[in-house]
């Protein structure tokens, strides 16, 4: 809740601070209907006003109007593009999670080998290439190349028109946990009591899975929850490339027209999500870490 | 001989690839184990000992290969796929080790890992498994077992660990326990019980013992058979009591002698006190819960202890650890806040700040107890033994410095050529002198050495007694000798402090608290430090000398 309660203040004084307002356009508006929009949005108060009304609407579960989409409260669009994200977002972090994990224990069992090279070689591609030249280069290759799948849009929502945008959305993190399942792998293959359970003739498969891919998860569960929030609220270039209606779309375009609610409701819902999978992930890691739980 | 023996090693040799190329720790060794007895493997450390049985058990690193012939009752165990060693391993012969802090997994109950081990090599339910466990449990002795099934490794102290590992290489009946330098990590009365409980567990379940050591004291209370190793190579093998008595090797000798020995000549009594404490008493905050709850309480970690060291004297403070004696030896040079006062040459001292106490340091300083991590490792030895002197006197030239870290390096017993050279390329003695000579470079008046022996071989620490006591000896040097190992308190010390719990529970001279102690802790202190090297292992227990002939 502190967490929540300072993201909320800070931004909202930040996007004020930004130049310009929500109806400074390229044409101005003539003054006095400029005026009485700026009276209607209540724009005309203090800041400080502001402030706390937003605060107490916000407590209430109104975001407010927006000031661009006129038509719409900002709960209305939040909820109109936020299943298109968090649909495609779950897909990627499934992806990610399960393929960053495999990998990074292949690798991390053929330390040194070529698959471990392999492996590193192509999650640092991963991590270092931006999902911006990603998401056009599979467009190009298999929607305008080979023309096997669509080059964009939500279609009817089936994996035709899923499979490339969850590709490029899932690839970076992908990649980062490639990197951290072999590095906490290696490690947890070192530990004493990897020694102890092959001493005592374990099964390769119970030294592997049961005794160190547990203790190695530990790290990698703590990335989940920026990673997860990251993914389920939309990414701003994967929805732009793809032409998917989520919520990055709006976080950028409200940011850029000044859309004061707007920019702040796409702000509280990551907010929101950030803390919500930190518990999350808090409470998975108790599970996980028997030492953590009496502490 | 080799009839009935249910290890036998021929000709073993382990080599490791190193970026230095091929490096062979074990140097083709013969070894036979019988079936039942208990045979020690003695060596200091980088002798091969630990790899031997590493290999044995194809335990080796990725970088290491063995060779030659390892026989199971007959059966090669080396080169088998570890799939074909598993029906050995954990079942037939199994093994503990020196870290019965990490050896168990922290994400499983103990209770859990028995039962895997035990499920691993028998068909049973997993309710008979667990059945078992609390059984090993109740054999071993942990108290409460069935509750303590249920518990996690970090739940447990080092010496239960330790008595759960045992109890997880007992799972399956094996005919072998090799047991790595079970004791090593443990406090000297643990130590006792946990070595106590091995010998009980063979005499009822008659497996042997392959006892990895550098503790001779152990090998001497505990084993029948000894073998001596040295860089890779078995340099003697007998029965204990005549590699004990008649040595036949220069190094079996050079390590039964390297036991520290000789006392200490106390410093006359007029001489005047240099360090006085007086009812200090040490507070550790809790840490609180949450952020909110303020003020969870303090743990008294030192109970108002008094001590007065005069010029040239030795105190030592002995304890098990959690005894509160590191934390008296920081609090009496103001490193720890702490109550009471301390007096430095009659001054009082408990009042001053940090920047007050700075001109002080110059003559209270300090040595620790792990030679590898108390010394940067990016520094030179130069600038490490040099660094002291800047802060304490900077008035000398760089060329006075260099000059006196020169004698300090001398001083200690180390060539002055190698200051530049770096701590990772000195052994563990080697560096614990360069520790010495840091602090006594700016020549102080007190040193307080918190364990400084401890992780060292003790032909090493012999050799470090001999320093301290020479240094003592030419500078008049006054010394608090921090340490739960009695032989090496006693070379040394002219008083000693017996702390448990926090408080000095008995104090008087070295001789009189060796000779007549009055509290049950220090007698049990004094019987781990030497029950064990005062006799051969029939000597140390009357009672079961009669039973072994039987067998």
């Amino acid at each position: 809740m502190p967490t929540l309660f300072a993201v909320v203040t800070i931004s909202f004084f930040l996007i004020r601070f930004a130049p310009g307002g929500p109806f400074s356009l390229e044409r101005p508006l003539p003054p006095q209907i400029m005026e009485n929009m700026i009276r209607a949005y209540r724009l005309d108060l203090p800041l400080w006003r502001q402030y706390l009304d937003y605060l107490w609407n916000v407590a209430h579960g109104d975001f407010g109007p927006s000031y661009i989409y006129r038509d719409f409260s900002v709960g209305q669009l939040m909820m109109q593009s936020l299943p298109y994200s968090l649909q495609l977002g779950t897909y990627a972090l499934i992806l990610a999670v399960l393929g960053g994990v495999a990998a990074g224990v292949v690798a991390a069992l053929r330390q040194n080998g070529i698959v471990d090279y392999l492996v590193m070689s192509v999650a640092t591609v991963g991590v270092t290439v931006p999902n911006f030249v990603v998401g056009p280069v599979l467009s190009l290759v298999f929607a305008v190349l080979l023309s096997w799948l669509p080059a964009g849009g939500w279609g009817d929502g089936s994996a035709r028109f899923l499979l490339l945008p969850t590709i490029a959305l899932a690839l970076p993190q992908l990649a980062v946990f490639a990197r951290l399942t072999r590095g906490s792998m290696i490690e947890a293959l070192r530990a004493d009591h990897i020694r102890t359970a092959r001493a005592y003739g374990l099964s390769r498969r119970a030294v592997v899975v049961t005794h160190a891919m547990r203790g190695a998860l530990l790290p990698i569960v703590s990335y989940l929850a920026p990673c997860a929030a990251a993914l389920l609220t939309g990414s701003v270039v994967i929805e732009e490339i793809f032409g998917i209606p989520g919520v990055g779309r709006y976080f950028v375009q409200g940011a850029l027209n000044r859309d004061y609610t707007l920019v702040m409701g796409t702000v509280v819902l990551i907010a929101v999500f950030i803390v919500v999978l930190n518990l999350v992930v808090d409470i998975l890691y108790a599970q996980l870490d028997p030492r953590i739980r009496h502490d | 001989m080799a009839a009935d023996a249910i290890l036998s090693i021929r000709d073993l040799r382990v080599v490791f690839d190193t970026e230095d190329g091929p490096l062979e720790a074990v140097k083709g060794i013969d070894l036979d184990v019988e079936a039942g007895e208990t045979l020690a493997l003695v060596g200091e450390s980088g002798s091969g000992k630990s790899q031997t049985m590493m290999a044995v058990m194809g335990l080796l690193a990725g970088n290491g290969r063995a060779s030659g012939s390892a026989r199971y009752r007959g059966e090669e165990l080396l080169g088998l796929s570890p799939s074909a060693l598993n029906r050995f391993r954990g079942a037939k012969i199994t093994m503990i080790f020196q870290e019965p802090m990490t050896s168990l997994d922290p994400l499983y109950t103990v209770g859990r890992q028995i039962a895997e081990v035990v499920r691993r090599h028998r068909r049973v339910s997993g309710r008979a498994a667990h059945t078992r466990a609390v059984e090993l449990l109740t054999l071993v002795g942990i108290p409460e077992p069935e509750r303590r099934v249920d518990s996690y490794p970090h739940e447990l102290s080092g010496g239960q660990r330790q008595r759960v590992m045992i109890a997880m290489a007992l799972a399956n009946d094996p005919d072998l326990l090799i047991a790595d330098e079970p004791t090593t990590a443990l406090d000297v009365t643990v130590q006792a019980q946990i070595l106590e409980l091995l010998r009980d567990l063979q005499q009822r379940l008659g497996m042997a013992i392959l006892l990895i050591t550098h503790d001779l004291g152990i090998v001497r209370r505990f084993a029948g058979r000894v073998a001596v190793m040295r860089r890779g190579e078995i340099v003697e093998t007998g029965s204990a009591e005549a590699v004990f008595t008649r040595p036949s090797h220069a190094y079996t000798r050079m390590l039964i002698d390297s036991e520290p020995h000789g006392t200490k000549t106390p410093p006359p009594s007029t001489a005047p006190a240099v360090l006085e404490a007086r009812n200090v008493s040490v507070d550790f905050a809790l840490r609180s819960r949450g952020f909110f709850a303020r003020g969870a309480g303090t743990m008294r970690a030192v109970h108002g202890a008094s001590l007065r060291l005069k010029a040239g004297e030795t105190i030592g403070i002995v304890g098990e650890s959690g005894s509160g004696k590191s934390t008296l030896g920081r609090a009496i040079l103001r490193l720890l806040p702490s109550e009471g006062t301390v007096r430095l040459d009659g001054r009082d001292i408990s009042a001053l700040g940090r920047s007050g106490m700075r001109p002080l340091r110059r003559q209270l300083q300090l040595v620790f107890q792990d030679p590898y991590g108390s010394l940067s490792p990016r520094l030179t030895v130069s600038a490490i033994v040099t660094e002291g002197l800047l802060v304490h006197e900077p008035g000398l030239t760089s060329a006075e410095r260099h000059r006196r870290a020169g004698e300090a390096l001398t001083e200690v017993g180390l060539d002055p050529a190698a200051r530049n050279r770096y701590p990772h390329e000195f052994s563990g003695g080697q560096r614990q002198r360069i520790a010495i000579a840091r602090a006594v470079a700016i020549r102080p008046k007190v040193l307080v050495l918190d364990e400084p022996t401890s992780a060292l071989d003790r032909s090493i620490q012999v050799q470090i007694v001999e320093l301290l006591r020479r240094l003592q000896a030419e500078h008049g040097l006054s010394y608090v000798f921090i340490s739960h190992d009695l032989a090496v308190v006693r070379a040394l010390s002219d008083y000693i402090l017996v702390m448990k719990s926090g408080r000095v529970v008995e104090e008087g001279p070295t001789a009189e608290i060796f000779e007549a102690p009055r509290e049950d802790y220090t007698r049990t202190l004094i019987a781990a430090a030497f029950l064990t090297t005062l006799g051969t292992a029939a000597e140390a227990r009357p009672q079961a000398s009669g039973d072994t002939p039987e067998r």
